[in-house]
């Protein structure tokens, strides 16, 4: 089984978003970046079924500017075969992401599609289902467990409510959720190893995929603030403040 | 301009946040229709007409739709979408695992979890909500999911008719298997008037107890940080987050939670914060109201004594 993983190198989850001061957006210069947590979470998943040999061939695409080799080099590193990155400097919506991604996995003739959950910059949690949705396949979002049998898949969710299993015909998207895995840390070694991996060069043109935003940003501003409030003293001080002062209970 | 609505229910009855939906619908404008996408979810749809401002309920019944699956849920939306400028629901994950494939369909950007609309622009958190955007759609038929805790509910004094439709799924190629729901008397965590919420400092799954004695005092929901639910504490739908569920109660009350960036996505828009923490540098202090350094081990028995004496 072919398996494809996309990766998106965000903003690190530990640094706090700047909005530029002219309100066109969050400031990504000079800040760290890493790979979106939920999508090493994905190539995490897709290393461990090529070790159980579940997984004939693992690759990563990543849809992004020239620095975005970077995040592919680390999940090569993480043991992912080869990547594809599909370079743009355009801050690309989730739909046409995903419609690059169906152009991606069906010429690499993919059979599973493990991708993040959301990216952590956006927050749409939207491209795994546009995707699932362009290619006509079915969906497991919020994975916690994932087990693979001949054709299928079982999934086990993270849901509002608890937990929920399906079962998948494959090919099928399955996006991850926070408990699926712990993603290891590449070796040195294999950090070596993956610059010898081959990337595969590619532009969203090459796909003829339209890119044109469907949205207009009008203006992105700093959220409101809370101001710190009282230290209290104890227990008691602290149920006289709520129920006294704040009125909650 | 027509707007259709996605009822949150779990086929036995109607859930708040299809209200609070409704209410998001009227702020796009135009004649708000309610679909109950379920099996045997009759008395939900007789609810959904009971909210203010809605003009019919359209209920599907069909055995695919008893768990809302992705791909069932794509095709019955999809099929109605012909009579919509615009399709709005609730942004919880059973809503956030379709709602995509049904833009993809419709080859619209979805915007996800907006917290307010205003004329034809949307307000949505992003960066962990460290940032908030405000954009403009241009497609002709408009994908939203709605952080429902920024909505109030619409009110209750609708009488619209439920017409009833049949949907044609097909072939998923998904099935269900098993659930396995975490059981509780409490309130729904993200439509709860208060929430008790505890992380890694609780220390164990057995500690929790210590904060169930007080959220059984104040009829409160118990929510959690990521920590605490990596670590097997309790259950994964109790995240509080970025990346779990979203909540604004009148009271959320911290105990033993740092307060990582992503962990204050999902709470700060709450009206009143407490703190205990035993660390007086923990950054939850600098968003709560009223913070208590202590060791939560003896900080806890005390709440909840105090509370027995004014009447809890
Ligand atoms: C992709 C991604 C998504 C994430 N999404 C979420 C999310 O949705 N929600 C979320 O919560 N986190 C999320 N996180 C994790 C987040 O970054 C933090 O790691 C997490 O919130 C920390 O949980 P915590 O505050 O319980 O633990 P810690 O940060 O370890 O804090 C424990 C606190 O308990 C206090 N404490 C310990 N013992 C005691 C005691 N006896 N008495 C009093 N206080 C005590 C300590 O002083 C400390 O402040 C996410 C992270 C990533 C990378």
């Amino acid at each position: 089984m072919k398996v494809l993983v996309p990766v998106k190198r965000v903003l690190d989850y530990n640094v706090k978003a700047r909005v530029k001061p002219d309100q066109s957006g969050v400031d990504l210069s000079n800040v760290k970046m890493s790979m979106n947590p939920f999508d090493e979470i994905a190539v995490e998943e897709a290393v461990r079924m090529q070790e159980k040999s579940v997984a004939t061939e693992t690759i990563a695409v990543s849809i992004g500017p020239a620095k975005a080799q970077e995040t592919i080099r680390t999940a090569l590193a993480m043991g992912v075969d080869r990547g594809v990155h599909v370079t743009t400097d355009e801050d690309l919506e989730p739909l046409a992401v995903a419609k690059i991604l169906k152009a991606v996995a069906e010429a690499e003739g993919a059979e599973l599609i493990l991708m993040g959950k959301q990216a952590i910059d956006n927050d749409y949690g939207a491209t795994g289902g546009m995707l699932s949705a362009m290619l006509g396949w079915p969906i497991g979002q919020y994975a916690n467990t994932i087990e693979t049998k001949e054709g299928a898949l079982t999934v086990k969710r993270e849901i509002d409510g608890g937990l929920q299993t399906v079962e998948l015909r494959l090919p099928a998207v399955v996006t991850t959720d926070l408990r699926l895995n712990e993603p290891r840390y590449a070796s040195l070694p294999n950090i070596m190893k993956a610059k010898r991996k081959p990337i595969e060069a590619k532009t969203p043109a090459d796909y003829g995929v339209d890119t044109a935003p469907r949205l207009t940003v009008v203006k992105v501003t700093e959220p409101k603030t809370r101001e710190a409030g009282v230290k209290v003293e104890d227990a008691a001080a602290l149920v006289d403040k709520l129920k006294n002062e704040a009125g909650v209970i | 301009m027509a707007v259709l609505v996605i009822a949150e229910h779990d086929n036995a009855s109607l859930k708040d946040a299809t209200a609070k939906t409704v209410t998001a619908a009227a702020k796009v404008g135009g004649d708000i229709d309610v679909l109950v996408a379920g099996k045997g979810a009759s008395a939900a749809a007789e609810s959904a007409g009971k909210i203010d401002g809605v003009r019919a309920v359209i209920h599907v019944d069909h055995d695919l739709l008893e768990y809302q699956m992705p791909e069932a849920m794509e095709a019955t939306v999809v099929a109605l979408m012909d009579g919509y400028d615009a399709v709005l629901s609730p942004d919880g994950k059973t809503h956030q695992a379709y709602m995509p494939r049904v833009a993809a369909r419709l080859d619209t950007q979805q915007i996800s979890s907006v917290t307010g609309i205003e004329g034809d622009t949307f307000e949505r958190p992003i960066y962990a909500g460290n940032a908030v955007a405000y954009v403009k759609s241009g497609d002709p038929k408009k994908v939203v999911t709605v952080r429902t805790t920024a909505f109030a509910p619409a009110g209750e004094g609708g009488s619209a008719s439920v017409k009833s439709e049949s949907a044609d799924i097909g072939d998923t190629g998904s099935a269900f298997v098993s659930e396995e729901l975490s059981k509780s008397d409490r309130p729904e965590l993200t439509g709860a008037k208060i929430v008790v919420s505890g992380g890694r400092g609780m220390g164990s799954g057995e500690n929790f107890s210590l904060l169930e004695g007080i959220a059984d005092k104040l009829g409160a929901a118990m929510g959690a940080s990521r920590a605490a639910v990596d670590a097997g504490y309790v259950p994964n739908d109790w995240q509080v987050g970025q990346t779990g569920k979203a909540v604004a109660p009148e009271l959320y009350l911290a105990v033993g939670i740092s307060g990582a960036i992503q962990h204050l996505a999902g709470m700060k828009d709450s009206k009143v914060i407490a703190a205990i923490n035993k660390d007086e540098e923990a950054p939850i202090f600098s968003v709560a109201d009223y913070g208590l350094v202590a060791d939560l081990f003896k900080a806890l028995p005390e709440l909840e004594a105090e509370l027995a004496k004014v009447g809890y």
